[in-house]
């Protein structure tokens, strides 16, 4: 995709002239104002574009995800109301041989996990074999021993994951960690590329990006294929928490496109151990849950015993296999950031490879030697709480004040269990639209990969954005922001 | 669709019709009061409080007026919220327009609230409240599917007129001795026109019999007249119908509970002689609101709170 030669200095634009580089990966320049070349067509259209013509679209973008009602919700602010989700206009646009890295290095890691999760949860050879120390998988507040012999639908106890991606600055991805558990942002992917379509007709119709709008089907596919045996034409319903959920939007939006029911637990009821749905119709039976509603809170019977929000039974009914529960209960050990630690030992145990994608360097602090190094130098990195999401819970060394490094060393000594530790990495930057200037915002990469009779990743994925000059931090709940993700062909 | 969602509909119906008719009577005896013998009006008031359900309006309060006042406004404001709340649960089954107008409605409630307009600009107010829940029915209507959600909604509305219209005139009946076929007197005159304009009935009624106002030709509108959308036979044909449909689409062996007794209603409103009526209105008003519980509970059980052995029996 070549550009049409111009004089860059003749076109130079207003909008760029303040683009720094540091010594971040930058995605759309490999040298100060050279575009790499997959990038050249949004930068020629920079260059070109009046700063007004450049406002308008935002308006229209800003306006669309209005209407469609995007919205997410933040917690620990007053309001605790529905804002807008903050969507940045230029795409992150990343090559098809970048992507077919990924691509394997993912569907390599969501094998070897399903590998890693089934021994857990029956043999333990590896746990036996000390490829991952037996008391920091039993000591995982997310491990259910209740799953223990328990058989899973074609053993695929992760079906919807959604693994967060960084550059390094010599141009490498690498996983910063796992979401396994109910991991959120999909809509706003699908959401945000019927928008940028919109915008960007020409741009996007000139780049030839991979389309990701067979998401829902895949999903649908996917649940269709984690159905308990013999039963034709399966029930699948989406489980949500209810409307007071900060990701209600996105149930609401995947039911919708998916075709599906959404329940809530109050919808469903357990009878001789099959689950059914209230209809006005009679009682309906369910026989695929995609369940948004965490382990905890899922059987009042079987987990904690307050929730509301779950199916007293749906236990039992899930251990007699009648009733198949995506993702499976107990997945939740491989999103312990600890656990992490050990997946490339995990790869290489389960199948006899060296990880496509390796991990970002991590220090248990369970291990004597690497808590004191990092202790020692708390400074220096990055100190995450392991059961935490949305970033709360985390520690950034080198924004952080010697009162808060106190007090995490406090918490790292009273439970080491809970906290690991990673150098600060300097995420690479992407170009971003900030008050009507084009300027470079760290971003990080969540695609989701799914799991059924197949791995189906589709192409991209949620890039977020650290809205905040300088912050490294992308999370939605702190402020961060997104963009659409373009994979070339 | 899911009973849960068949409950909320049907609830977030019943609230903002007793939010409008709640209204409109309370606009309605406000304009009245301003020509009406002051000597009376307590009387009136405490014929409207317990038109509307406040369970002991005589010993309640030394001024009737001001609890009508406190009691209607709390109703109103409480039954909005509470139809915007059922919304807002829902709000994937609903169309986008009649959600904006539920919220819009909801918020703008609370404003006149906050800024003491149901006390201070009563009939504005009170005007407010029909007008947008005129509006809402008619975005309902307009954008909405008319299928088995519209239906919980359309019995919802009509099962809550129905029963209000029939307490409205059951209660109007005891207080004036037995109508007979002659006009009423000039101090009752006000009274009829009152009852008729709170269901929005007095030019349709005109327009039938003329501005001739009887006490068993009001019964008979009311009641009986199968073309006026606020009359108690209107309401439980549509009632009617909007169960069918239901009993249609939901396809439960045990619907035919409901049916037979929103027939059964029906069916005495156009089988009973005026005569045999107007003879004993207040107790066939009663017989009406009695009816509809009945109704109401059945819908329940058969759609919505029914028990597991009774939903897998063969």
């Amino acid at each position: 995709m070549a550009a049409p030669a111009f004089d860059e200095q003749q076109f130079t634009s207003e909008a760029l002239s303040k683009y720094q580089l540091n010594g971040a990966y930058d995605e759309m320049f490999f040298a100060e104002g050279q575009p790499r070349p997959h990038y050249r067509g949004l930068h020629e259209l920079l260059c070109r574009l009046p700063a007004e013509e450049m406002r308008r679209k935002k308006q229209t973008a800003d306006v669309s995800f209005l209407h469609q009602g995007i919205t997410f919700t933040v917690y620990g602010r007053e309001e605790g109301t529905e804002r807008i989700f903050p969507h940045d206009l230029l795409p992150r646009i990343i090559t098809s041989a970048e992507w077919e890295t990924i691509e394997r290095g993912l569907t390599q890691r969501i094998t070897a996990l399903n590998l890693f999760l089934k021994d857990i949860y029956n043999e333990g050879r590896c746990l036996a074999d000390n490829i991952v120390p037996r008391e920091m998988v039993y000591s995982c507040k997310h491990f259910r021993r209740q799953m223990r012999g328990v058989a899973v639908p074609k053993n695929t106890y992760v079906s919807v994951m959604g693994t967060d991606l960084v550059r390094l600055p010599d141009g490498r991805f690498v996983v910063l960690e796992d979401n396994l558990r109910v991991p959120s942002g999909v809509s706003y992917m699908l959401t945000s590329r019927q928008v940028m379509k919109r915008i960007f007709p020409e741009l996007f119709r000139n780049a030839g990006v991979r389309s990701i709008d067979h998401y829902p089907e895949a999903l649908l596919t996917t649940l269709r294929s984690l159905s308990p045996e013999g039963r034709h034409e399966p029930n699948i319903v989406l489980l949500t928490p209810g409307v007071y959920n900060s990701a209600y939007f996105e149930h609401t939006y995947l039911a919708r496109q998916m075709g599906i029911e959404l329940v809530e637990g109050r919808d469903l009821v357990v009878h001789d151990n099959i689950v059914y749905m209230r209809t006005t119709g009679g009682l309906r039976r369910v026989d695929v849950v995609y369940r948004r509603v965490d382990d905890d809170f899922i059987d009042p019977l079987a987990f904690r015993s307050d929730s509301t929000l779950g199916v007293p039974g749906m236990f039992n009914a899930y251990r007699a296999g009648n009733v198949s529960l995506v993702n499976a209960l107990g997945t939740g050990v491989a999103d312990d950031k600890a656990i992490y630690a050990y997946v490339p030992r995990i790869i290489r145990y389960f199948l006899g490879e060296d990880p496509i994608l390796e991990n970002v360097e991590t220090y248990v602090m369970t291990d004597a030697a690497e808590r004191k190094h990092v202790l020692d130098h708390l400074q220096e990195f990055v100190v995450k709480a392991v059961g935490e999401s949305g970033g709360y819970g985390m520690l950034i060394g080198p924004h952080s004040t010697a009162e808060q490094r106190e007090e995490f060393r406090r918490h790292i000594e009273a439970d080491p269990r809970n906290y690991i530790a990673q150098p600060t990495l300097l995420l690479s930057r992407a170009p971003c639209l900030v008050d009507g200037r084009v300027e470079p915002r760290h971003v990080d990469l969540r695609p989701y990969i799914l799991c059924g009779d197949q791995v189906t990743i589709v192409p991209g994925g949620l890039t977020r954005v650290a809205l905040r000059r300088g912050s490294l931090v992308v999370n939605s709940s702190q402020g961060g922001g997104s963009k659409d993700t373009w994979v070339l062909h | 669709m899911l009973s849960r969602v068949a409950d909320t509909l049907y609830w977030m119906s019943r609230y903002l019709e007793r939010a409008e008719h709640t209204a409109r009577v309370m606009g309605v005896q406000l304009n009245l009061m301003l020509e009406q013998d002051p000597r009376s009006a307590d009387r009136r008031w405490i014929r409207l409080l317990a038109s509307l359900g406040h369970p002991d309006p005589v010993a309640s309060a030394s001024d009737p007026f001001a609890l009508a006042q406190t009691y209607t406004s709390r109703q109103i404001t409480s039954g909005i919220t509470a139809a915007r709340e059922n919304a807002r649960q829902v709000r994937e089954q609903i169309s986008s327009e009649m959600w904006e107008q539920v919220n819009r409605l909801f918020h703008e409630v609370k404003r006149m609230e906050a800024a003491g307009l149901s006390t201070a600009q009563p009939v504005d107010f009170l005007g407010f409240i029909v007008e947008n829940s005129h509006q809402f029915q008619g975005v309902t209507d307009s954008t909405m599917n008319h299928g088995e959600g519209w239906q919980f909604i359309q019995v919802g509305r009509f099962m809550e007129r129905t029963s209000a219209t029939a307490r409205l005139l059951d209660l109007y009946f005891r207080e004036f001795t037995h109508p007979e076929s002659q006009p009423v007197d000039s101090s009752e005159h006000m009274e009829w026109i009152g009852l008729l304009r709170s269901c929005t009935a007095f030019e349709a009624y005109c327009k039938v019999y003329t501005a001739d106002l009887r006490p068993d030709r009001v019964a008979e509108f009311l009641l009986l007249n199968n073309e006026f959308p606020h009359s108690v036979r209107f309401a439980s044909d549509r009632m009617q119908q909007s169960l069918e449909a239901i009993h249609l689409i939901a396809s439960s062996k045990r619907t035919a509970q409901v049916a037979k007794l929103a027939g059964r209603l029906r069916a005495g409103l156009i089988f009973t002689p005026l005569e045999e009526i107007v003879a004993g209105l207040a107790d066939f008003c009663s017989g009406i609101q009695q009816q509809c519980a009945r109704i109401h509970a059945a819908l329940y059980e058969v759609y919505i709170t029914y028990s597991i052995e009774a939903a897998l029996q063969p």
